[in-house]
Parts: C-alpha cells; structure tokens; sequence
C-alpha cells in the first residue's frame, strides 16, 4: 500500500471516487433542471462544516446532515405558493451566511474556511478515502438500483404513477444521493464549485448520447478526463487543484460542443 | 369484480372543488368514455384513478395486480434528456426487442423504433405513448385525449386499434376525449362530466339526456344519429325514458 503514501496518489483517488458517482447524477440534476438544488445544497454544506467544528463532530457527518435537512426542507416547502427557485435561494443564500457566521464563533477556523470553500485534494488522508468510495459506492449502488424508476419518474410523474412508481420516493432518493456526493466532495473541490462537477460532465456528455445510459457513461469518463487532467495541470502550472480540475471539465464542455457543431456542419 | 371502483371522491384543488362526490366502477373489457367542457375534471379523474391525486373525501378501490397502460393528455421531455424510442418503450420495465417493434408495428409507428423522442412529431409521439401503453398487457387502459394531435386518418385509426386491442386481449379503456361523435359510436358506456357526474350509460342514453344536452346542445346529438342511425332508429328521440334511469344511477 505504499502507493497510498504518496499525495498525488490519494487525490487522484478522491477525484475518482467523487466524479464516479457525481457523473450520472448530474446526468439527473440536468434532466430534472435541478442545477440551482445542487448548488443550494453544496452552499448548506458550509453550515454543516461550521456545526461539526462547533460540536467536534466528523465533517462528513454534520456536512451530510444539513445537506439532508436542507433537502427535506425544500421538498416539503415546494408546491405551497412559493417558487421553487425562490425557496432554494432563501434555503442556500441563508444557511450559507449562518454557516459563515457560525464559523466565525468557532476559534482557529477562519483561516481554514478556504479549505472548505475550495476543497483541499491534496490534503486528503486515508480515512478520507475510504469515506469518499464509500459514499461513492453508495450513491452509484442507489442510482444503480432505482435507475428505472428514476428515470420514468425523470420523464413524467403521472407515468410512474400509472406504473406503481412513487416519484415522491425517487425524489426523496435522489435528495438523499446528492447530499451524499456534496459531502463527500467538500474535501476534493469545495462547496463552491461541487454543483460543477455535477453539471458541467453531463452537460458535455449530452452532445455525444442517445441514451439516457450512455449519457451516464460518457460523463463518467468526461468527469474522470477531468479530474486526470485537473490534478496534472495543477501541477504542472502550480494552481489550486479543486478550481483547476472544474476548469478542465469547462474546456471538455466547450470542445465537445465545437465537435457537435463542426459536426453539423459536415452533415 | 370491478377493476377500479370510485367510490363518492371529492377533491379540492387550489382552493376550488374540481370533483363532486363522484363515483365509477370499470368492469373487465369495457371502453368507458367520459365526456365535459374544460375544467369539468376529467383529466383529474383519470389522475385519481391512476394514483397521481389521493382525494381526502371518498375511496378508490383497484383490483389487486391491476396493471395500468396510460396514455398522457401530452407529455414534455426534456431536451437534455437523449431517449430513443426504443429505450423509452423499456421504461420502467425491458421488453424484448421483438415484442417493442410488434407493439410499434401495431401503433402504425414501426419505423420509428430509433428516432429520438424529441425529434417526433405530435402524432407519431402519440402512437409511441400508446405502443408504450399497451406493452405492459394492461388490464386497463387509460387515455386522456389520446388522439389530440392526430390527423383524421390516424384518429380513425386509433380508435379502430382500441377496438381491436379490446376484442383480442380484454382490456378495459378508459377514456377523455372531445371528439364526441367518434367516441359515442366507439364506447359502450359513457359518463357525463361536469364537476359531478350529470348522466351516464348507453351512449344514445346520455346523448339524449337533458343534462348533456346542456352542456353540449343538440348539434352532438344530430352527429350520434348519423353515426347510430343504422343500428338505432329511436336514438334521436328518447326523451322521456332518460329521466327514471338517470335516477337511478345519480
């Protein structure tokens, strides 16, 4: 295991774990226009990182418990005479600033909050790891085993009812999956640029798929291309990985959408 | 034993009552039709029967295993959501390859199978939604104005499938649909909607009860008697018996 030892190892690992399972979700969050949820629920995680300093709790656990209340929240508070995009800016732009806030009565932490906000890949130790694949695992065995009904829950509600399908159980899974991926992905990018690593693979996976499955797929390898190529460039040029890593799936974004429209234009 | 019994439902929806105490029972085999203005509740009547709508007031009862095939009013995807009609045929559960063309073959949409269903045009997505339908060998088949974005020919058509699908594999249909003529020749069994159910039975009885005549006037009326008058000379004029058997089921 000696490979473990070493920095570069690790956080190409934790890249892995996180892209693995945040590629056919995201795949979900832009079937569903849920972007804005994801970003909502990654900015609750930083109230989450300051309740688990504050009571010297695991982060993963108090970043997981906020995601899920958060996600709770907004679904039972939906369909009551707000908009739904109005709930999740009071839900993500409130618990962000009482998360700062709360942070700031924390001693010794304030200097750390970039780490938070950023993510710190390079920084990631064993255990890391290991909490990473396994909620990594868990999120991709969930996906794994409710895609059918996900995805007919994702085309039309009244259609998964017809079938026996509750789409309010596979949006409560789909809830509980997301904040899965946003704390395991507070160590590797930070709460700032989680919902990226959502979106951006499946947006450029979208060009090249005429299945719902092979979008999963091709975001899988965009999201891994990404992670391979974020953590070499920050090397090579000394920049912050997390950043670096969303900067490399923005190019992938843009080539494939030059390839669909030279495409075009030889068809 | 019926395959979905409605039982007085009431439901209230953004603060106005949109069903009034009705109730319904399907039987094996039928094609029940209901007919209503805009906002007499139809669509939500099928949503409650399929599940979407829980009414607080009243119970619905289905037969246990009931298999459902419906059929949308419309149904938006999403365009980042890249689906074939093939794997949309699959949705929730896989079928065989063989079994996905004989069902698109059946709906007049054969040569579809690897077109993307954003790429369909409103009646060719219509047959898709019923080939999809009636994969699942449904016990009930549900269509909310089914045929809206057909063309003559393919109305026709459809109906002519229903029929068909009814006489070979005894399934029961359940339907909304404003084109009053066609449907009043093509059900057995038709049930007036407006907030409560206002008649229902033998289709020459609705469409010669007072109540429909109401809400529809006579002109469907004139349409039925040319549809029936081969089979049913006293359609047009049954004015006077409608009264005791509206009774009776009210």
């Amino acid at each position: 295991m000696s490979l473990l030892d070493d920095f570069i190892v690790r956080a190409v690992l934790a890249g892995l774990g996180l892209v693995l399972a945040a590629a056919p979700l995201g795949c979900f969050v832009v079937w569903r226009r849920m972007a804005y949820f994801g970003d909502a629920t990654a900015h609750a995680a930083l109230l989450g990182v300051a309740l688990a300093l504050a009571f010297n709790i695991s982060i993963f656990v108090g970043v997981l418990s906020v995601a899920l209340i958060m996600a709770v929240t907004v679904s039972a508070l939906s369909g009551r005479g707000f908009a739904m995009d109005t709930i999740l800016g009071v839900m993500a732009h409130s618990s962000l600033a009482f998360g700062l806030v709360a942070v700031s009565f924390v001693p010794g932490v304030r200097v750390d909050l970039m780490a938070y906000l950023f993510g710190d890949i390079l920084a990631v130790g064993r255990s890391d790891l290991v909490v990473i694949w396994l909620g990594a695992a868990l999120v991709v065995g969930l996906l794994y085993w409710r895609w059918s009904a996900l995805l007919t829950a994702t085309l039309n509600p009244d259609l998964a009812y017809a079938s026996g399908i509750s789409p309010k159980r596979e949006q409560m899974i789909l809830s509980l999956a997301l904040a899965l991926v946003v704390a395991v992905a507070i160590k590797v990018v930070g709460t700032l640029l989680i919902a990226a690593m959502l979106l951006i693979p499946a947006a450029s996976a979208r060009t090249f798929s005429r299945t719902p499955e092979r979008m999963a797929a091709i975001a899988m390898v965009i999201g891994v291309l990404s992670v391979l190529g974020g953590i070499q460039s920050a090397f090579t040029f000394d920049t912050p990985t997390g950043p670096t890593i969303v900067c490399v799936a923005a190019l992938l974004f843009v080539a494939a959408n030059l390839v669909r429209l030279l495409r075009a234009q030889v068809k | 034993m019926s395959l979905v019994s409605v039982d007085t439902i009431s439901l209230h929806l953004g603060g106005r009552q949109v069903l009034d105490q009705v109730s319904l029972n399907i039987e094996p085999g039928e094609i029940v039709t209901i007919v209503g203005p805009n906002g007499s509740g139809k669509s939500t009547l099928l949503r409650v029967i399929i599940g979407a709508l829980s009414p607080k007031i009243g119970k619905i009862t289905r037969k246990k295993g009931l298999k459902i095939g419906y059929v949308p009013q419309k149904l938006h995807i999403d365009p980042t959501l890249p689906l074939t009609v093939r794997r949309f045929l699959s949705l929730p559960k896989r079928v065989s390859d063989e079994a996905a063309h004989a069902a698109l073959h059946d709906a007049g949409a054969g040569h579809l199978c690897h077109h993307q269903m954003t790429s369909l045009s409103g009646g060719q997505f219509q047959r898709v939604l019923l080939a999809r339908a009636l994969l699942t060998d449904p016990d009930l088949l549900i269509l909310d104005e089914a045929t809206q974005g057909l063309d003559q020919p393919g109305s026709a058509d459809f109906y002519s499938q229903i029929e068909r699908l009814r006489r070979e594999k005894g399934c029961a249909v359940l339907m909304v649909s404003h084109e009053l003529h066609v449907v009043m020749a093509a059900s057995d069994r038709v049930i007036c909607l407006n907030g409560h159910v206002c008649c229902h039975g033998a289709p020459e009885h609705v469409a010669s009860a007072p109540e429909y005549r109401a809400l529809f006037g006579t002109g469907t009326h004139g349409a039925l008697a040319l549809y029936r008058h081969d089979h049913d000379h006293d359609a047009c004029d049954h004015d006077h018996s409608h009264d005791t058997a509206h009774k009776e089921s009210a």
